[in-house]
């Protein structure tokens, strides 16, 4: 049952094949099984998500099922949910029950689709392998000792399990498309101001996109298109009609124009995951894209770009957890000041605290023209590197990672060899631009990821390049062995 | 006006001043005054984890209007920065305001000095931001209580040019000020429940030097009378300290309303670096040319404009069309009551400034919880203009409305005021007293002109008040005279 697509269990579901309570139970089961070995999730919400089943059932007896009616879903624990601890994976909110649900909660609750759990990630999203979690490393399924790839690395690790058909996740720098990769899924950051960020607990909120990791561009594209629309709760949402995302996945891409980023293709990318992705740019071919290589000039700053604007504005977001009227306050505080300090040296794990420091000096005093205001217009910079290219591309394609997924603890001392882990992502996220990985094949048994890139608003033709690829292709099918 | 010899002050102030706008500047949350402590805090109020601003329509078009009202530039893309310390009662630990781009820049404000002059204050910028909560001390032993209702309410803060010479000035300014904002129905103006709020900046120098010396900023002076007694306590206090070979520090100094002293509360070295930065959450507020127009439209007639037009259509002395034009209330009243009565404008003026006023102050009450209402004072003033009573009888008439026994008409019949015009009644009455003193008679008519007065006297006596005076001044003039 776990094999089948988000459009098979739909149909299973309509035609009484299994009730969504029988899904939903089944995917309990899995879990209960097979999360000792990977700590995917943090919180289990069994009873929630029974509850919601039997709803979706009787809607789907009274004739009124949606396309996601009864298919249950893990949320990654950034998304507010009421009710439910919503922790970010952080001791500070360790005991914090959300008085309120994200907007995307509501949507996907309203869509029928029943919540197993509350997906473990990197502490506030800030890591690329998601070590720094107050609630463990997560393991990925493919290789125990490897990591799944963060901040969203849950997400990923539970749907390639099968513990779940799909899950939300989030994209600051690429922790969408990087867990995807290392782990054999579909993951998609739509256009920034795509998908609502209210109720997502804010890492940095210029570069935060919602979005889905799945088995497939089909699955991710029915559920991103019920997450996706405008929400006036939140100012950066974008009000823009939502294309239909599964009726253009099945549309023929001949002659579909594809640029090649040089940049991405240099030194650093691992030859064997170069090699799997020529061989995807060979399949793009017989089904009738065509490629030319571009240039993307600034994309060598996006590194040091988003390491001043992502921890700046995290050092802001982040003021907010104070020990005052929510999350973890310290017991030895005797006065205000000690709240503060000790509730939040006590509440943040050291890669945050890291990145607060590190945001707090780049927007101080003196400091502010030299770092936070000359990054925003290197992003600038960056941004035009990608309209140039968008005048005679209508997508990028290039890898997600620089290689397959590593052990657990080789970059944790490191911070600078763990930020290198996005590099090929994080300019997408500068830009505001929408962005994919899937898979494009296995070296020594772990999944490549290869990335695609399109342009504002254009998810539709992104989803549909993919899902032509995967009809041509059967990497996206494979399980890691031990979860069949 | 004190004077300080050779020294000369130099005064700034920055008002900030709540909007009344229903919901806060960021939520939906409600911002009235005086609730329970945090049931008008939301999420979005309390900083939870995940929720974002959404900029309140009113607070912006308010924010608009008091810049047109002050002459000044809209900027047609402001932006909101975030400003950072922390503080219980600042729940995100930054505070959501306007830095370099704020929404109003560069206006001005005519104010009147006590010797008649009139001085133009620069303002140099209004920008838009969110109020703190407040942190309660009183009623709670070891610890302190936080409330939340007043985080989120929007504010503008009103930033003056160091153009203020005098505590006598600045007072002028912030009444002008107040005034303004009370006018545009931009804010309820009120004080003592903090809608209101003053810092001042002041430094001194010597007269004739061009260069500012170093100023100290007093906090939250919350009424006229505080900000004059704060502001002149700081300019001795700077002026001793520099005779004395001191030198001034730059710092934060809070002002005692029970000593009527400033002390310190922070200097320049413990000032916060706040971190500026324009808020991700929130996009530049771009406001057309088009929007600007439109608020345009709907702006009042301003205290100066009105009162100047109210000496030239009503014919009103100065003082009489400052008073009535001092609130925007009451000057409505004043012109419901010309329009509605169809008297003489300044009779109604007289009405209004002498026995309305004069009634309301002894009672504290507002133009608005007047127990006489516009169209009742009118119907009062018609029945002298159509001479039913006379204007003495008529305070009596006055008097018994504003005790709320009913209208003018109901009171006149109730008490059998009418006065009496018919002249061949009145005749009668004086014929009467004439004949009751024949020794007044031959004294007056023997050129002792001061009994005039003692027969007009006998002869409303004798009608219990009610003959039109008028008649009966003309009449007794014929009959006396023989």
């Amino acid at each position: 049952m776990h094999k089948l697509s988000i459009k098979q269990l739909s149909e299973g579901l309509r035609a009484k094949q299994f009730s969504s309570r029988e899904l939903t139970q089944f995917y309990l089961e899995r879990i209960s099984r097979y999360e000792p070995s990977l700590n995917s999730l943090i919180t289990t919400t069994a009873d929630r998500a029974l509850a919601q089943a039997d709803a979706a059932d009787a809607a789907i007896a009274a004739g009124n099922a949606g396309p996601l009616t009864g298919v249950p879903l893990i949320q990654k624990d950034i998304f507010c949910t009421r009710g439910v601890r919503t922790s970010c994976a952080s001791k500070m909110l360790d005991r914090f029950i959300s008085p309120y649900d994200a907007t995307i909660v509501e949507k996907l609750d309203a869509a029928g689709m029943p919540m197993l759990g509350k997906a473990n990630m990197d502490e506030f999203a800030m890591g690329s392998s998601n070590e720094t979690s107050w609630y463990g490393a997560v393991k990925n399924p493919w290789d125990l000792e490897r990591v799944p790839g963060g901040s969203s690395g849950g997400s990923v690790a539970a749907v390639a399990a099968g513990l779940a058909p799909v899950a939300t996740a989030t994209d600051t720098g690429g922790s969408i498309r990087q867990p995807a990769a290392l782990t054999n899924l579909t993951g998609i950051k739509p256009t920034y101001g795509r998908v609502s960020r209210y109720g997502m607990i804010a890492f940095a909120s210029s570069l935060d996109q919602a979005g889905v990791v799945a088995r497939s561009a089909e699955d991710a594209a029915v559920v991103l298109q019920a997450m996706s629309g405008f929400d006036p709760r939140d100012s950066t949402s974008v009000d823009r009609p939502v294309e239909d995302y599964v009726a253009a996945l099945d549309r023929p891409i001949k002659g579909l124009r594809i640029g090649l980023p040089k940049e991405y293709f240099a030194d650093g990318l691992a030859p064997s995951s170069r090699q799997r992705i020529e061989q995807a740019i060979e399949v793009f071919k017989t089904l009738g894209a065509t490629f030319t290589e571009v240039s993307l000039p600034n994309s060598p700053l996006s590194v040091p770009t988003y390491y001043v604007v992502a921890p700046a504005e995290a050092s802001s977001n982040l003021s907010r957890f104070d020990g005052v009227r929510y999350g973890h306050r310290s017991e030895s505080a005797r006065t205000l000041e000690e709240i503060y300090k000790r509730s939040r040296g006590e509440g943040f794990g050291a890669e945050v605290q890291r990145r607060i420091m590190i945001g707090t000096y780049v927007l101080s005093h003196g400091y502010y023209d030299a770092y936070y205001l000359q990054a925003q217009k290197v992003r600038r910079l960056i941004f035009d590197d990608f309209k140039r290219a968008f005048e005679s591309c209508d997508l990028l394609l290039g890898p997600t990672a620089t290689d397959v997924a590593f052990k657990l603890g080789t970059n944790v001392d490191d911070p600078v060899a763990m930020y290198l882990n996005d590099i090929y992502t994080i300019a997408a996220n500068l830009a505001g631009i929408p962005a994919m990985s899937l898979s494009c094949g296995f070296v020594d048994g772990l999944p490549v990821g290869m990335q695609l890139m399109g342009n504002f608003f254009d998810e539709a033709r992104m989803l549909n390049a993919a899902h032509q690829y995967q009809q041509a292709t059967d990497f996206h099918r494979q399980l890691p062995k031990g979860f069949e | 006006m004190s004077t300080h010899g050779e020294w000369e002050a130099v005064i700034g102030l920055e008002v900030h001043c709540q909007l009344l706008t229903k919901s806060k500047i960021f939520s939906g949350a409600a911002t009235a005054y005086g609730a329970e402590p945090n049931t008008q805090a939301d999420a979005v109020t309390l900083g939870f984890p995940g929720v974002l601003p959404v900029l309140n329509g009113d607070a912006l078009r308010m924010a608009i209007k008091f810049g047109l009202a002050i002459d000044a530039t809209i900027t047609q893309r402001s932006v909101f920065n975030r400003k950072h310390y922390f503080y219980p009662d600042l729940p995100k630990g930054y505070q959501i305001t306007q830095y370099e781009l704020p929404i109003v820049a560069g206006g001005k404000l005519d104010i009147e000095l006590p010797d008649g002059s009139t001085k133009t204050i620069g303002i140099t910028r209004a920008h838009m931001e969110e109020d703190a909560g407040k942190s309660l001390h009183e009623n709670f032993v070891g610890v302190t209580g936080i409330d939340l209702n007043r985080a989120g309410t929007p504010l503008i803060e009103i930033v003056s040019e160091p153009e203020i010479r005098s505590a006598a000035e600045a007072v002028a300014y912030l009444k002008k000020l107040h005034q303004l904002v009370v006018y545009l129905g931009v804010s309820d103006g009120n004080m003592q429940e903090g809608s209101f709020r003053c810092d001042a900046n002041v430094s001194v120098r010597r007269r004739g030097t061009e260069k500012f010396g170093t100023r100290t900023e007093t906090k939250n002076v919350n009424s006229f009378r505080y900000v004059e007694k704060a502001i002149e306590y700081e300019i001795e206090r700077q002026i001793g300290v520099i005779e004395a070979g001191g030198v001034i520090v730059q710092e934060t100094r809070l002002f005692n309303p029970d000593t009527g002293e400033t002390r310190s509360m922070r200097s320049k070295e413990n000032a916060n670096d706040y971190r500026y930065f324009p808020d991700p959450d929130l996009l530049p507020v771009v406001v057309t040319t088009d929007d600007i127009e439109k608020i345009r439209a709907t702006m009042p007639e301003l205290p100066e404009a009105k009162r100047n037009r109210f000496m030239q259509q009503y014919g009103l002395p100065k003082y009489d069309a400052s008073v009535l034009t001092a609130e925007a209330a009451l000057a409505d009243y004043y012109e419901t009551v010309v329009s509605t009565s169809a008297g003489d404008p300044k009779i109604c003026a007289n009405w209004v400034i002498g026995d309305l006023l004069g009634l309301l102050n002894k009672q504290s009450l507002e133009i608005g919880a007047s127990p006489v209402s516009a169209a009742a004072l009118a119907g009062l003033v018609a029945r002298i203009a159509d001479k039913t009573i006379s204007g003495k009888i008529a305070k009596e008439v006055f008097e018994a409305m504003f005790a709320g026994e009913g209208s003018a008409d109901d009171i006149i019949k109730a008490k059998g005021l009418v006065q009496i015009t018919d002249e061949s009644a009145i005749a009668a009455a004086i014929d009467e007293i004439i004949a009751k003193n024949p020794g007044q008679l031959a004294e007056y008519r023997g050129g002792k002109d001061k009994l005039f007065g003692f027969f007009v006297g006998q002869a409303m006596k004798a009608t219990q008040g009610k003959a039109n005076p008028e008649a009966l001044n003309r009449l007794l003039k014929e009959k006396l005279a023989g």
